[in-house]
């Protein structure tokens, strides 16, 4: 009966570390301070109608920013300062009962295994599919997805993982300790027996079937639902982006979803398919899931590229530089970017020829990849170029991904990757990539779509200061790893001897790494800032960059139907040719179909959450009445036929006038503004220590 | 376009009902790739049989065969339930796809049957790599086959609760394509697992 209701679960699973006790208390905390928070000012309603069950794109995007950005900071970003740190302090220091620095080498294994699953799965993929659900739609002229409910459904799997990555906090007290892809047979029940590797599979698993069913709707979104005109070759480049990275995700992520459900059986079923014994093969594991976890950095890539082509092209005032080379070179990476995932593991044992094989097309891959970076630096090259904070992050990119691909380009020779395979100066490579690419690729796109997202611009002065310290700290906290991996220093290393001389490095990446958080607060105060100075800063135009493709042609924040009427397209710099022309399309109204919000994504991701549990506790139950509520959701969901409403011609055209009266009053509070100074840092934190005083004043004012 | 003779309102959802069947299709791709990986295990896997007869002493070449006729005809008559549904008639449209559920279900049977005698001689699942990937592969087949009937006995009923209109005969559509699919992906099966054992 107690293997039936609870399975696994016991006093001991619940929490009784520091970090688990830390973790568990801090999501308590917050969820209390939340409830209090909705409960006071009365916004459970408003929250679950406006949001939580809304189908609109741009609302789903805006919650993958805040889910992205949390665990950013909250998980990812702790995360990597807790494993300088602990690399700090390894040689000199023991407390908290660790033998070298602070962290038990079990627990340094769960942290940086962690690490790489959120910010891989629940950061960097979050803040893509973000971008794309907000962006995509507008950028095609289209009113909505191919199927709104699909993708309210991918974005709660994508929660109900991210819920689950964090559930060990809770149950069961350890996560995988197995790195980033839990290679088995290291992550076999032989050799890892807790929940940690079922808490990764399960969280892996139900995200990535989000991510699976988002690309899907993705593709049918961008080749059938574009404006008239746009045909593919007028098509945005971040669209272009985003449709490779979509299209690679459908051939990739199935490899996963199957991987992991055999990863499961091995646990779970006792069946042998990469175990040591039973004639199980621990190498097929290896390929498969490599087969997936190369691809899925360029998922990742593509888009990110998407956004510098439109950055590169916006700041420097010219169409891009061979719109067509650019196309082919996102093609060129994505269909070879399929082929090179064994260099993953040259020394396990392949043939010469194998290895030659995957060397070779890792290094092909760099061929379009450099076609790429000569688009954009063509497109700059007799550009009129401003030097606005996404223009920034584009060169920032550039530098670091070059520093980071060259890298990588060493490490493509077989007989090189001999020596410097598991070394840090792999880590330092693909962090260069990683940070470079994606993570500049995704600040370059919301410092640049913030307009569009919000109705008013981000804080410039802040901006700058933020990106800088990212700069700095990057250089600071990466090159030192490059040289430390050439000094012999293997990836994730809890301690090491201090006669090796390697520890000053290790200090220096330290400090490294607190001048990114100080960036990442920065970057929060600039979004704070600007909610602040919101007048000054208003978009009234709808257009704030002088823009060139079709999301600058309707208005900041966008209508839930994005376009009163659909643009006719006639290049693929859309909007900067009506510019042009003046053309601008006279305002003809139509009715529009709305589809309705629907819950039925979150219900049937918290049966999917409630399945993934039992099978991660073996809860009997809970996969039963799990399976169930999801096939019954789904059922009722697919057979309900009602799920558009028709917005009239006549509501819209209140709607749009209503739009224009609030955008007058809106242009009256932006000039009246437009006197005061932009923040800098020191304004920014003399009016937080004012607002937070302000209640000490007051008193005091009254006494007087 | 404002030639048409569809209202804005049709032509929305024809537009809605062919983005669903491209989206569907690649839904199937993606299946496929999944069982791309359980065929790529058996292909590495299938000689690893430490503790149990090889694929040729175990499997019977009759029974398999008898399977893949009676998945056969029944996508034989999923496609003549399907021209009856694009014609509008119900009941002829109930009666054949009836068949097909019971050809479905007689495959299943056929299928467990074959399972449960396996594992009654002791060749479970857990015996080695090779019953492991045989018992995934051609299990997640079934399992494939068994949510195809769940479907269609869902969408049975509400074609009788509500009448064969438009929305319900699209819903059949996809199911069908689901159905020979899953068809083609046996072909494999008996191909590979079964035939295979033999050469």
């Amino acid at each position: 009966m107690k293997e039936f209701l609870l399975g696994k679960l016991d006093w001991n699973s619940l929490p009784h570390e520091w970090f688990t006790i830390g973790g568990a208390g801090f999501f308590l905390t917050l969820f209390l301070f939340l409830a209090i928070l909705l409960t006071r000012t009365q916004r459970w309603k408003w929250l679950w109608n406006e949001w939580l069950t809304s189908v609109d794109p741009k609302k789903i995007g805006i919650m993958y920013f805040i889910a992205s950005g949390f665990m950013l900071v909250s998980r990812g970003g702790l995360e990597a300062l807790m494993m300088w740190l602990q690399q700090a302090l390894a040689p000199s220091v023991h407390v908290l009962g660790a033998q070298h620095g602070y962290l038990s080498p079990d627990h340094y294994q769960q942290i940086f295994t962690a690490h790489g699953n959120i910010m891989v799965f629940f950061v960097a993929m979050g803040f893509v599919f973000g971008l794309i659900n907000y962006i995509v739609p507008l950028q095609i002229g289209a009113r909505d997805l191919a199927s709104p409910f699909l993708n309210t459904l991918g974005f709660w799997l994508f929660i109900a993982g991210i819920v689950m990555v964090n559930m060990f906090f809770f149950f069961g007290g350890e996560y995988a300790a197995t790195g980033w892809l839990a290679i088995q047979p290291l992550s076999g029940k032989v050799f890892s027996p807790g929940v940690g590797v079922d808490y990764w599979i399960w969280s892996l698993q139900i995200s990535g079937i989000g991510t699976t069913l988002g690309a899907i709707n993705f593709i049918m979104t961008i080749l059938k639902m574009r404006a008239p005109g746009m045909t593919l070759r007028n098509m945005p480049l971040f669209t272009w982006g985003s449709l490779f990275s979509m299209l690679m995700a459908v051939t990739v992520f199935p490899l996963l979803t199957a991987t992991l459900f055999l990863s499961f059986f091995d646990r779970s079923l006792g069946t042998h398919f990469f175990t040591m014994t039973g004639g199980g093969d621990p190498m097929m594991y290896t390929n498969l899931i490599w087969m997936w976890g190369h691809p899925e950095v360029y998922i990742l890539m593509l888009p990110a590229f998407g956004v510098f082509s439109e950055v590169v092209a916006t700041f420097s005032r010219k169409p891009i530089a061979s719109y067509t080379s650019n196309v082919l070179g996102m093609a060129g990476v994505s269909i070879m970017a399929l082929s090179v995932w064994l260099h993953h593991f040259f020394t396990m044992g392949a043939s010469t020829d194998v290895n030659t094989f995957f060397g070779l097309m890792t290094l092909i891959v760099a061929i379009p990849t450099a076609v790429l970076f000569f688009t954009w630096i063509a497109t700059m090259r007799h550009g009129m170029i401003r030097f606005d904070t996404p223009m920034l992050w584009f060169l920032g990119f550039v530098t670091v991904f070059t520093i980071g691909g060259l890298a990588g380009l060493i490490l493509a020779f077989p007989p090189a990757d001999f020596q410097l395979h598991n070394s840090l100066f792999l880590v330092a490579h693909f962090h260069a990539n990683v940070i470079g690419g994606v993570l500049f690729g995704i600040f370059a796109g919301i410092n640049y779509w913030f307009p569009k997202f919000a109705g008013f611009r981000l804080n410039e002065r802040i901006g700058r200061k933020a990106f800088w310290c990212w700069i700095v700290g990057f250089c600071m906290s990466f090159m030192p790893m490059f040289a430390l991996g050439l000094m012999g220093a293997t990836r994730r290393l809890d301690h090491y001897d201090a006669s090796t001389g390697w520890q000053p490095f290790f200090i220096i990446m330290l400090c490294g790494g607190i001048i990114i958080s100080i960036g990442t607060a920065l970057q929060i105060a600039q979004i704070i800032a600007s909610v602040i100075q919101r007048h000054r800063l208003y978009d009234i135009t709808g257009d704030p960059w002088d823009g060139r493709s079709l999301e600058w042609a309707t208005a900041s924040p966008p209508a839930s139907y994005n376009f009163t009427t659909i643009p006719t397209v006639h290049s693929f710099d859309a909007f900067w040719e009506t510019k042009k022309r003046h053309a601008h399309p006279k305002p003809a109204y139509e009715d529009i179909m709305i589809p309705k919000n629907t819950a039925a994504g979150i219900y049937i991701s918290a049966f999917a959450f409630l399945a993934g549990f039992g099978f991660v506790w073996h809860i009997i139950w809970m996969p039963i009445v799990g399976i169930i509520g999801v096939l019954f959701v789904f059922i009722r969901r697919g057979f309900d036929d009602e799920s558009e409403y028709v917005l009239t011609a006549e509501e819209v055209r209140k709607a749009e006038e209503l739009r224009a009266k609030e955008n007058e009053k809106r242009r009256a509070l932006y000039s009246a503004a437009q006197h005061e100074e932009e923040m800098g840092v020191i304004d920014f934190v003399r009016y937080v220590i004012k607002w937070a005083l302000g209640p000490v004043f007051a008193k005091r004012s009254k006494r007087a | 376009m404002s030639e048409s003779p569809l209202s804005h309102h049709e032509q929305h959802e024809a537009a809605a009902n062919e983005r669903v069947h491209f989206g569907f299709w690649i839904y199937l791709m993606t299946d496929l790739l999944m069982f791309a990986v359980l065929f790529a295990c058996y292909a590495v896997l299938h000689n690893n049989n430490v503790g149990s007869p090889s694929a040729k002493e175990l499997f019977t070449l009759p029974l398999a065969l008898k399977e893949t006729l009676l998945l056969l005809t029944s996508s034989f008559t999923c496609g003549i339930a399907m021209v009856t549904a694009r014609r509008g008639r119900q009941t002829a449209t109930l009666v054949w796809f009836l068949v097909t559920f019971i050809l479905g279900l007689m495959f299943l049977a056929l299928e467990l049957s074959e399972f449960h005698e396996f594992i009654h001689e002791g060749y479970t699942l857990q015996t080695n790599g090779f019953l492991s990937s045989f018992f995934i592969l051609v299990g997640t087949h079934g399992l494939h086959i068994t949510s195809g009937l769940l479907w269609m006995a869902t969408t049975l009923f509400y074609v009788m609760k509500r009448g064969l209109n438009p929305p319900l005969v699209r819903k059949l559509g996809l199911l069908s394509l689901f159905w020979h699919f899953l068809d083609i992906v046996w072909i494999f099966i008996f191909t590979i697992v079964y035939l295979g054992a033999y050469v």
